[in-house]
């Protein structure tokens, strides 16, 4: 590689989303739609879980559900081809999320997202997945860890946009 | 402890980073023995996965020694010698079931990145970016492995450290194509990359029955390992026309199968070469596909193509109108190794397949920036640099 291809790859990496934003601009309609309708229409968001839907007590949900209280409508339906278990969770109130809100971490849907994700570890696995504290060495702070770190507070809760 | 870390493009480190520590009950804390660099690690240093952080751990591919394990665990014990599976599998899923283990859902903790880039999340991958879970990776004294039951296992007595470390990645990763591309007895099959990927491919087809397998590089000492070790027959792609040789070796159907084991920073004897790398340096397209290319173009009319070389997003001038016109079937996956590593350590122990000759440099931790220096350019005639935390 000659250091100038070096210097703009080395750009490129630190600006950080460049695949991300070109895979969209190249897969992803969202221009032609209205602005914050990353989610689904109806609001529900689904996981599908092992096992059968008699497994799942909508009384007794797992603790990341549960926490929602009543502001969540559950629905519980066998997936197709023997594939487990459609676990569906709607807020009853539904503000209109935006990137923004998700980045900041104040996205409710975003937070069912997470909820959805979690509460499926715990039917599946039995536990949640932990992460951190994982080993790394020194953080030297650059734009684009920044943007990295903020990405993966995210990550758990919903795409990146 | 120490441990060998990315700190920017280009950039290696070896830095003093904090232990780790059972998290999950389980969880197991291997003590690494033998951990090699892939050349999937090629593409995280040259930032063309754009998800690293300075400080990162990097290595995926390990064996070692089990020092802790958490209070869920089974199957593992404190003192076992072990190979470590280098994704992250729950083995509880609709996909781990399935037998599609780097797919798992519940392996990376962050799939809100891979969700944004594909539609889907996949499963994770020490030492392989924030995209990937933001595992440690390997390159470490010690590292800690999740689901313990289904991604670390127990080394056959008479397979030897360096042999099994490769049951970790190369090896499962070349069974994953052979497989997935559906080799059958008496197909003729072709290989792009004499590196640990390819070479494992080229054995695992011969394995699956291939009356004839084709290993494509450049790298002399690379192809002589494929007809010393592997057994397999080589083209050089700098002194031959590959599809035009593939032509006339097949009765000029083409090969049945062809595996793609290069990635995305191919290199290319032609003028597409520059056109590729400077499109990708621009960040044009994200990755240079021009051995699937040749893939494509070389396979026989309803052959299979698979991509077990690592891409991260688009790709352009991609052959579209052959494998729709020669009905080709395309396919792709990282390493499912959970559902192909005991069969693996089998063939190990009866010398049926062979892979130490891979580890070309065995190296302390200290001189990973070095080891990956080497390996990048293939100097010295470096196929895999290996570090040994132990010293
Ligand atoms: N799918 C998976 O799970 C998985 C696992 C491990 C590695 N990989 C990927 O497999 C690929 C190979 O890994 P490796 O460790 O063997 O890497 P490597 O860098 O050691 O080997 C790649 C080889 O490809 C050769 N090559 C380059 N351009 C070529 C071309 N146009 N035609 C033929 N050969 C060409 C190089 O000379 C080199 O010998 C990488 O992309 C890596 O990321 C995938
Ligand atoms: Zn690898
Ligand atoms: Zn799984």
């Amino acid at each position: 590689m000659t250091t100038t291809l070096g210097n703009v790859a080395s750009l490129a990496a630190r600006a950080g989303g460049s695949v991300v934003r070109q895979v969209k601009a190249v897969v992803d309609p969202a221009p032609a739609r209205p602005a914050g309708t990353d989610h689904s229409a109806s609001g529900w968001l689904v996981v599908t879980v092992v096992g059968e839907p008699s497994q799942i007590d909508t009384d007794r949900l797992p603790v990341p559900l549960a926490e929602f209280g009543d502001q969540l409508e559950v629905l519980v339906r066998a997936a197709p081809g023997d594939k487990g278990t459609e676990l569906a969770a709607r807020l009853r109130d539904r503000p209109s999320g935006s990137t923004l809100a998700r980045l900041t971490g104040s996205d409710p849907q975003a937070d069912l997202r997470s909820a959805l994700r979690r509460a499926k570890q715990l039917i599946e696995v039995g536990e949640v997945l932990a992460v951190d504290p994982a080993p790394h060495g020194d953080r030297t702070p650059t734009p684009g860890g920044m943007l990295l770190e903020m990405w993966t507070r995210v990550a758990p809760k919903a795409g990146v946009r | 402890m120490k441990a060998v870390t990315w700190r920017g493009v280009n950039e290696i480190g070896v830095e003093d980073v904090p232990e780790p520590t059972i998290l999950n009950s389980h969880d197991i804390i291997v003590e690494v023995g033998l951990s090699a660099t892939c050349g999937s690690d090629l593409h995280l240093m040259g930032g063309y996965i754009p998800a690293m952080r300075a400080g990162d751990v990097l290595g995926h591919e390990f064996m070692g020694r089990v020092a802790e394990v958490g209070p869920a665990v089974t199957k593992h014990r404190v003192g076992d010698r072990v190979v470590v599976v280098s994704f992250v599998g729950c083995g509880k899923c609709w996909y781990c079931r399935e037998g599609l283990w780097s797919l798992c859902d519940n392996g990376n903790p962050n799939p809100g990145l891979t969700e944004a880039l594909w539609g889907q999340g996949i499963g994770g991958c020490y030492g392989y970016s924030h995209a990937l879970g933001g595992w440690a990776g390997s390159h470490a004294r010690y590292i800690r492995v999740p689901y313990a039951d289904n991604g670390a296992f127990t080394i056959p007595e008479g397979v030897s450290d360096e042999r099994a470390l490769f049951a970790s990645d190369a090896a499962p990763t070349g069974w994953t194509g052979a497989h997935q591309a559906e080799v059958r007895p008496g197909d003729v099959v072709a290989v792009w990359g004499a590196g640990g990927v390819g070479q494992m491919a080229a054995r695992a087809a011969m394995v699956m029955g291939a009356e004839r397998v084709v290993v494509i590089d450049r790298f002399d000492n690379r192809l002589q390992q494929v007809r010393t070790h592997i057994g397999a027959e080589t083209l050089d792609y700098e002194e031959v026309n590959v599809p035009a040789e593939l032509r006339e070796l097949t009765g000029g159907r083409g090969p049945d199968v062809c595996i793609e084991a290069v990635g995305m920073e191919a290199h290319h004897p032609g003028p597409q070469y520059l056109y590729d790398q400077v499109k990708q340096q621009m960040r044009l397209q994200t990755d240079r596909p021009t051995a699937v290319r040749e893939a494509i173009y070389a396979c026989r009319k309803g052959g299979r193509v698979f991509t077990l070389g690592v891409f991260a997003g688009v790709v352009d001038r991609f052959p579209l109108g052959a494998v729709m016109n020669k009905a080709l079937t395309l396919r792709g996956a990282q390493q499912h190794g959970h559902r192909y590593i005991p069969e693996i350590l089998d063939l190990m122990s009866r010398d049926e397949v062979r892979t130490e000759h891979l580890a070309t440099h065995v190296m302390a931790l200290d001189d990973g920036p070095e080891g990956y220096r080497m390996f990048k350019e293939k100097e010295d005639g470096c196929v895999r640099a290996v570090f040994r935390p132990g010293g």
